[in-house]
């Protein structure tokens, strides 16, 4: 009896695909996606819907015209989470063409112009974000305040497909700072963090801004079950985490005064978000073990720098992006040595 | 355990061992097949020369073919019967091609060869002796490769050997005849550990077993004497993919890491096979060729899987009946493991030395798998490569054909042993590009080499050339001299330079055939240091068809 050879080894069935660590990914992201709905209303939704939307219709297309095949690469999940990151960073209340314009630079720039899937050196959907944010930095940093800003879906559709808000609304009455963005600017002003924090109190919680810590903790919940999982990398959050909690700890140590304490920092903005889902994008991260330390504390301590002394609101895109670039350099210095290799070879 | 030591290798899989279905019968002997068919070839090196003749009769245990230079093996016959052609015939090998085989009739007497008897006192010889009878033997390491044992039981002058290790991990899935083996004939596998243990001189004695097959270490524990226990452990190692592999397993015992590129013995450690061992014994007390081995028949094609004892030669096709094998269900045929066999084109090819398990899968694993998506990068693969290898970068360079890069990277540590395909996310054939690029640089050092030569071929014919322009030259002046000496009529001697031009162009030729001949090496020493050299880097290497000497 005849037989066709066709494999060489292994012959067992792989563990795992792509599709189903993004589908994971997507999973984890659900509760904390579920309080930042809660806290800022279905705005967030209405964002992550647009996302999608634009990111799966721009994969299709580009694959198109690439001249690949289509499905295997929707269904491979990647472009959804993409598409689902960028739509979580996105202020609440945004004209439908926010998230378009990202989501749309996101996958056809920043993933297909470098060559697709696992060839792009820059989180696509940071380098969405980061376009926004330095093209219309009005209404990027248009934040709603906690407690859903009394918008139900009808109203944040409205506003995000033609612009209007219900009668007597405007959007500056609407709309505020984040706890983070404001804590700067009072500091700026010479005020110190405490009395700034008390003066606020629909604004700041105990550690960090009101549902924000929420969000945070509910984001790392899911991202340590992606960690239970082994879904993502521990060293990524581990290291980035630390870094910045520390780099904070001993700046407010320091002065208290002028510098927000650590927990704050931990759990406000895009922290927990960054060091769980955003960071962890494998393609874009380090990939030895000790690179990944490497790069994660980079990132923390880069999200300490921009928050403190930078322009800009938070800090974890840029942090990411940044540290994107210098990943080929932290990957060759960081080559774990071989098996039996002896020290210094 | 009985205070064995323990370390912990990196990387690995814990996998579904399937090793139950196939352990639930003893070992039974498959019967003699009317056609036995025996290749050259089934082991690292020189395949071995026909002694026999078409026509002529042979019996059991008789050589077939003798062992060519120092890496090779001698092939002997199963039974006793007729040779019937010396021709090619297809092999088990992952190419698919015919190679030359002796193909026996066998005439059911079994009849063994009167020369086949036990060696009385092996402790009287001294170890080269023991060493050649275990050669002329034709024993192979049965654990994968089939490189020859009398050479690894040869330190060399330059090692001491501390400590022997015996494999009997058995770490790839569905594989049980080493385990098998174990549990049925612990006393045999000692037996021949003692006498390796006397070749090599080595001071102590382990037999690691993954700590899955608890009848196997409760056997050799039982068949051990008293007065054995104290050079000989039995240690149980963790079950973890691939505990096996020779150097995973000499960590895991000795937490010595053999260096990248370099052989156990270098570290004063010599691992065989169990099934090795017991092949030893057979020929050194029961004077036995290496004419037979277990072959464990499994996989959910077979109604009834199970291990046997096959003389080599025995077509696949018998063994998959006498297992109950579904063969029109039969998806993919594999000879050895699942992690690192390869798949026969055909139930046709013969049983050889190394072949271990013949495994039926019944639906296609790389089917089932989503089509292959581009590297993410995960890391995946490198947190799971036992040889700490970074096996995308390899991938890539691999791919990208940089063989320079590549090797830069330490594809020559790489052991096939799979880890990294089965964990990576987009199924990406990861050992397939491995050996693709071991291939090419193979290939490429080969044209390099012949190039070499080619080049000192021509450097030398000018440097000929050019001589023989001066003696041209030289005779033609000399000639002239003498015809001017000879204008006096002096037929003498013109007779005398004619005489002269003959000898010159004798002893000119004598002197380019010596020379031709010088090119080849002489000694026996000049040989072995280069199967030496030769064995070296295959084993790096690992074996074309994947892996070590040992079973993974
Ligand atoms: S496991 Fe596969 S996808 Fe992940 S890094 Fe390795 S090769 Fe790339
Ligand atoms: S096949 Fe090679 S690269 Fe892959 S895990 Fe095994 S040793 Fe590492």
């Amino acid at each position: 009896m005849r037989f066709e050879p066709r494999h060489s080894s292994p012959h067992l069935a792989p563990v795992g695909n792509v599709g189903r660590l993004m589908f994971a990914v997507v999973a984890a992201l659900v509760p904390g996606t579920a309080a930042a709905a809660w806290f800022f209303g279905p705005g967030v939704l209405v964002n992550m819907a647009w996302c999608a939307a634009t990111a799966l219709a721009a994969e299709a297309a580009v694959l198109r015209l690439r001249q690949r095949p289509v499905r295997p690469a929707l269904a491979d999940g990647s472009a959804l989470v993409t598409a689902l990151l960028l739509g979580l960073a996105l202020p609440p209340l945004a004209p439908w063409w926010l998230p378009v314009i990202g989501a749309a630079f996101a996958i056809v720039v920043a993933k297909h112009l470098y060559g697709g899937l696992g060839y792009n050196p820059f989180n696509p959907a940071m380098a969405g974000y980061a376009l926004l944010l330095v093209s219309f930095p009005r209404e990027m940093v248009a934040w709603l305040p906690p407690g859903d800003g009394g918008l139900d879906l009808s109203a944040v559709l409205h506003y995000s497909l033609a612009g209007t808000l219900p009668p007597g609304a405007t959007l500056d009455a609407l709309t505020q700072a984040t706890p983070l963005d404001t804590l700067r600017t009072q500091i700026g002003l010479g005020r110190p963090v405490a009395e700034a924090m008390a003066s606020r109190p629909d604004l700041f919680a105990r550690v960090g801004g009101v549902g924000w810590v929420w969000i945070n903790g509910l984001f790392l919940l899911g991202g340590l079950w992606l960690l239970w999982r082994r879904i993502a990398a521990w060293q990524i959050p581990a290291a980035m985490l630390g870094a910045l909690g520390l780099l904070a700890l001993v700046f407010w140590l320091l002065d208290p005064a002028r510098h927000a304490p650590p927990l704050f920092h931990l759990f406000s903005g895009a922290t927990m978000l960054g060091a769980f889902f955003i960071a962890t994008d494998p393609v874009t991260a380090s990939t030895t073990p000790r690179g990944r330390l490497v790069y994660g504390a980079g990132i923390g301590v880069l999200i300490y720098v921009i928050r403190t002394w930078g322009g800009y609101p938070d800090g974890v895109a840029f942090a990411v992006l940044l540290m994107n670039m210098a990943v080929p350099t932290i990957d060759h210095y960081t080559r774990p040595r071989v098996f039996g290799e002896e020290k210094g070879r | 355990m009985n205070g064995c030591p323990a370390w912990s290798f990196p990387g690995g899989l814990v996998l579904d061992g399937h090793k139950a279905e196939s352990t639930r019968e003893p070992v039974a002997a498959a019967p003699v097949p009317p056609v036995l068919v025996l290749p050259l070839q089934q082991h690292i090196g020189n395949p071995a020369v026909p002694v026999v003749e078409v026509g002529q009769r042979v019996a059991r245990g008789q050589m077939l073919a003798r062992a060519d230079e120092y890496v090779s093996a001698p092939v002997h016959a199963p039974s006793s019967g007729t040779v019937a052609a010396i021709e090619e015939r297809p092999v088990p090998h992952p190419s698919g091609l015919a190679a030359p085989c002796i193909v026996i009739e066998t005439d059911g007497e079994d009849r063994p060869h009167p020369d086949c008897r036990p060696v009385p006192d092996y402790e009287a010889l001294d170890p080269s002796a023991l060493r050649n009878i275990i050669r002329e033997a034709g024993i192979v390491g049965l654990g994968g490769a089939g490189f020859p044992t009398f050479i690894k039981l040869n330190p060399g002058p330059d090692h001491a050997v501390d400590t022997l290790i015996l494999n009997g991990a058995e770490c790839e899935p569905w594989i049980t005849c080493d385990d098998m083996l174990m549990r049925e004939r612990p006393r045999e596998i000692i037996e021949g550990l003692k006498i390796m243990r006397h070749a090599l001189r080595a001071r102590r004695c382990l037999i690691g077993v993954e700590d899955n097959k608890p009848e196997a270490i409760a056997a050799l524990e039982g068949a051990l004497e008293a007065d054995e226990r104290e050079t000989i452990r039995v240690c149980p190692v963790p079950t973890r993919y691939p505990a096996g592999g020779e150097k995973q397993l000499i960590l895991a015992l000795t937490g010595k890491a053999v260096p990248s590129q370099r052989l156990p013995v270098e570290v004063g450690i010599v691992c065989h096979n169990v099934g090795t061992a017991a092949a030893v014994y057979r020929a050194i007390h029961r004077g036995e060729p290496l004419v037979s081995r277990l072959v464990t028949v499994t996989g959910p094609a077979m109604e009834r899987p199970r291990n046997l004892e096959v003389r080599v030669g025995t077509p696949v096709s018998d063994l998959l009946a006498l297992a109950g094998a579904r063969t029109t269900d039969i998806t993919e045929l594999i000879m050895g493991g699942p992690m690192m066999g390869f798949e026969l084109a055909s139930d046709a090819v013969p049983v050889i030395k190394t072949t271990n398990c013949i495994l039926g899968l019944d639906h296609d694993p790389h089917r089932q798998a989503a089509p292959v998506r581009p590297c993410i990068r995960c890391g995946e693969c490198a947190r799971v490569c036992p040889a700490k290898l970074l096996p995308q970068e390899l991938y890539w360079f691999a791919r990208a054909r940089d063989m320079d890069k590549v090797q830069d990277f330490h594809l020559f540590d790489c052991i096939e042993c799979g880890c990294c395909a089965y964990v990576c996310p987009s199924h990406i054939p990861l050992v397939q590009y491995y050996r693709f690029a071991k291939t090419r640089i193979w290939a490429q050092e080969k044209e390099r080499r012949k190039a070499d030569l080619a080049r000192r071929r021509h450097e030398f014919r000018l440097q000929r050339l050019e001589r023989e322009k001066h003696e041209k030259e030289e005779r033609q002046r000399r000639k002239k001299e003498l015809l001017k000496k000879a204008r006096g009529g002096d037929e003498a001697a013109k007779q005398a330079a004619i005489q002269a031009a003959l000898e010159r162009v004798k002893t000119r030729r004598e002197q380019q055939h010596a020379q031709a001949r010088n090119v080849e090496p002489q000694t026996e020493a000049q040989r072995r240091a280069l199967a030496e050299a030769e064995e070296r880097r295959r084993r790096l290497a690992g074996d074309s068809d994947g892996g070590d000497d040992d079973a993974v």
